[in-house]
């Protein structure tokens, strides 16, 4: 999209007049910085993304959209997680952290702050495996997303 | 050399070929009226309301082919021409709209008169910009017009700070303008051409349906050609009339909700469905589920959003419709293949059947004046041949209905939002464009009052436009749905304390009349038309219990319609 301001709140302003559902939406500049990029992940049936597909590509701010899930492709998505984490339970968390391929970020002596990065449902299992740990605070950054293989989305 | 912001503005406007910019003054624009004031070329009409600017740009823009501009201030103004720009959009109507903005180290400070126009505006505009430095000002300019005018028609909003307005720039108006993000499609794919010619050319029973997108176009002498040498029934949306005769024999009259009977039949039973510069609104297919059940559909739409949006079609066209029908045209001459003559025979003679139902027939035997009389009466005494701007309403429906439009352009009326208060300030501009014109405003008593304030902007500017006011003392639509489906309960459709409207539009400085018996309606268009270069208001007393027929009901299918 033109790295313009407006250009989020045309997007998010068509989807929620249109009614269509946002599941996630990351947006940043990229190394163009007239240009910024969207990952955005919605639901719909093939008529209902075929519409969206469309309406996006009206927007003028919208320079290029592909639909990711057409072919092979690598998602990707940040979280931290803030945990309590006391006692013996300190090492389970560590090791918890270690079979996720999280790192822990911030430790203080009654909190874990974790960072998980993979895709949505890695995020979501490590989190059903803190069943047990209280969790204090999480936050997730949205999927981002990029195709497999040699070609890339440029102008 | 440098010029400030608001000269440079005019500059740009005349440079574009403007010719009528519609607009009223404020705080926010002050330092662009000193500009416009200093300044030959550019007419200024000063309304009296915004809203009455935007309708009356848009009445312009759909006469010619050229875009409507509008000026307004900040805030109220921006507010107030909210209702003419989604009225605008709706319909695919190319106009720019500059707003007055509050000085840019003001915005985000709810200063006085400060609006997000932007934001306002945003889901009813085809794109809007916000100028920051006077120095992008000409550039962005020539980016709203190019974008109002190409690919889809729509609205477009500039807004544009009061020191914008003020601060110097080096001017330079560029000849052509590329946007990396905005590449409207012009032609058609040729295999698809090919392919659709192929199964129209296949079909037993073909029919052609139209829409507004052929008039905004310019499609309608292309449209016309292939009609004819096809032989094919014809239909246009309220949106698309007279981009076919509709005194043409092809023509089967217009489809949808208050369409005819031969219409709507032959959409429901064709085999082959020709859609083209349309978009299969609700008002026209009824029932989804049980629109043209037997046919295969071709679309032609410049917009990829509409193809497939509310019906799958099975050749899809994505090009601008005069270069698109200019193809088949020339596919079809290519082709040795004729249309199957006996079919299409057989299918005019069922056609020919539906016809003779004269659905639209009335009785206009007693003493008070039939609705559907008038327009027939003001077809006959303007040879066909006026513009005619309408408000929204059973009056709408009526003058779509009887007024037989053999040309483009000529009906101008607020199909997609359905504004009421558009007739009046549309005919202004329809007028300013043509100023040798006949161009009659039909309107009701509810909808006229909607703007009527611009009767005041008709005197400034001598706008002799003849306003029919088909009054039957209700809003006819709403007390016509309550009659069908509210039991007769008549909630708020009764309008109680009307103005006495001849001696309103006598006030106004105009001339009013009143019309109560069938037999005066005739002499009263004489007289009215003979007064060239008055308005006349002409209130016509109209039967309150006249209905707008045929009707399908809401979730009926096209061949469900309600027939009297």
């Amino acid at each position: 999209m033109e790295n313009e301001a407006g250009a989020l709140s045309r997007v998010a302003g068509l989807f929620s007049a249109r009614g269509y559902n946002i599941e996630s939406l990351t947006v940043a500049p990229t190394e163009d910085a007239s240009l910024s990029r969207m990952t955005l992940v919605t639901r719909g049936s093939d008529e209902i993304l075929e519409q969206i597909t469309k309406q996006l590509n009206k927007l003028v701010d919208v320079v290029k959209l592909l639909d990711l899930t057409e072919g092979p492709h690598i998602e990707r998505e940040m979280m931290l997680v803030k945990v309590h984490a006391v006692g013996e339970h300190r090492h389970e968390l560590k090791r918890l952290a270690d079979i996720f391929r999280g790192r822990i970020v911030d430790v203080t002596p009654h909190t874990y702050t974790i960072e998980l990065t993979g895709a949505g449902d890695k995020l979501d299992a490590f989190i059903e495996a803190l069943a047990g740990t209280t969790i204090l605070e999480t936050v997730r950054s949205g999927v981002s997303g990029i195709s497999r293989g040699e070609k890339s989305l440029r102008l | 050399m440098e010029l400030t912001g608001a000269d440079i503005l005019v500059e740009c406007l005349k440079k574009e070929g403007v010719e009528f910019v519609f607009g009223y003054p404020g705080g926010a624009v002050l330092h662009i009226y000193d500009a416009l004031y200093n300044q030959k070329g550019l007419n200024h009409i000063l309304v009296r309301h915004e809203q009455g600017a935007t309708h009356a740009a848009d009445g312009y823009a759909r006469s010619t082919d050229k875009p409507g501009v509008v000026l307004v201030t900040s805030g109220p103004g921006a507010t107030n021409a909210v209702t003419g720009i989604a009225t605008a959009y709706m319909d695919s109507i190319p106009m720019v709209v500059i707003t007055g903005q509050v000085p840019t180290p003001l915005i985000g400070n709810d200063a006085f008169q400060e609006v997000d126009s932007v934001g306002i505006t945003r889901p009813c505009v085809k794109h809007n910009f916000l100028v920051k430095d006077v120095k992008d000002l000409a550039l962005t300019l020539k980016k709203a017009f190019y974008v109002a005018t190409t690919g889809r028609p729509g609205p477009v909003v500039v807004d544009i700070p009061k020191d914008v307005t003020q601060h110097k720039a080096e001017f330079h108006y560029p000849e052509k303008v590329e946007m990396r993000s905005y590449n409207p499609v012009v032609r058609g794919h040729v295999g698809q051409v090919k392919r659709a010619v192929k199964l129209m050319l296949s079909a037993k029973r073909p029919m052609i349906y139209t829409g507004g997108g052929v008039i905004l176009g310019d499609g309608s002498t292309e449209l016309t050609e292939l009609t004819r040498r096809l032989g094919y029934p014809i239909t246009n949306t309220l949106m698309g009339l007279g981009a076919y005769p509709a005194t043409d024999k092809q023509f089967v009259g217009m489809l949808g909700m208050h369409g005819t009977y031969e219409a709507n039949m032959a959409m429901h039973h064709c085999d082959v469905l020709i859609a083209i510069g349309a978009r299969f609104d609700d008002r026209v297919t009824g029932n989804i589920e049980k629109f043209c059940p037997t046919a295969k559909i071709v679309h032609v739409d410049i917009d990829p959003a509409s193809i497939s949006k509310n019906i799958k079609v099975d050749v899809p066209i994505v090009g601008c419709v005069k270069n698109v029908l200019e193809d088949m045209i020339r596919v079809l001459a290519e082709l040795e293949q004729q249309p199957d003559r006996e079919a299409l025979a057989d299918w005019w003679k069922q056609i020919e059947e539906w016809r003779e139902t004269d659905c639209l027939k009335y009785d206009d035997s007693g003493e008070l004046i039939k609705p559907q009389m008038v327009i027939a009466k003001l077809y006959e005494a303007t040879n066909g041949d006026a513009y005619v701007t309408s408000d929204v309403g059973q009056h709408q429906m009526w003058a779509a209905q009887y007024y037989k439009f053999d040309k483009p352009r000529r009906w101008i009326n607020s199909g997609g939002l359905g504004t009421m208060g558009f007739g009046l300030p549309a005919a202004m501009g329809v007028q300013f464009a043509h100023p040798e014109a006949t161009v009659a405003c039909v309107t009701g008593e509810g909808s006229v009052q909607m703007c009527i304030q611009e009767l005041s902007t008709c005197l400034q500017y001598g706008l002799p436009i003849k306003i029919v006011n088909l009054n039957n003392r209700y809003l006819g639509m709403v007390r016509q749905w309550q009659q069908f489906f509210y039991d007769g309960r008549y909630s708020m459709s009764y309008m109680d304390a009307l103005p006495d409207f001849v001696k309103l539009a006598e006030a106004y400085g105009h001339v009013g009349m009143n019309i109560e018996r069938p037999e005066d309606v005739e002499p009263a268009f004489k007289e009215a038309l003979g007064m060239k270069n008055r308005l006349v208001f002409m209130n016509f007393i109209t039967d309150q219990t006249e209905n707008v027929y045929p009707m399908i009901p809401a979730g009926a299918g096209l061949n469900e319609m309600i027939l009297v």
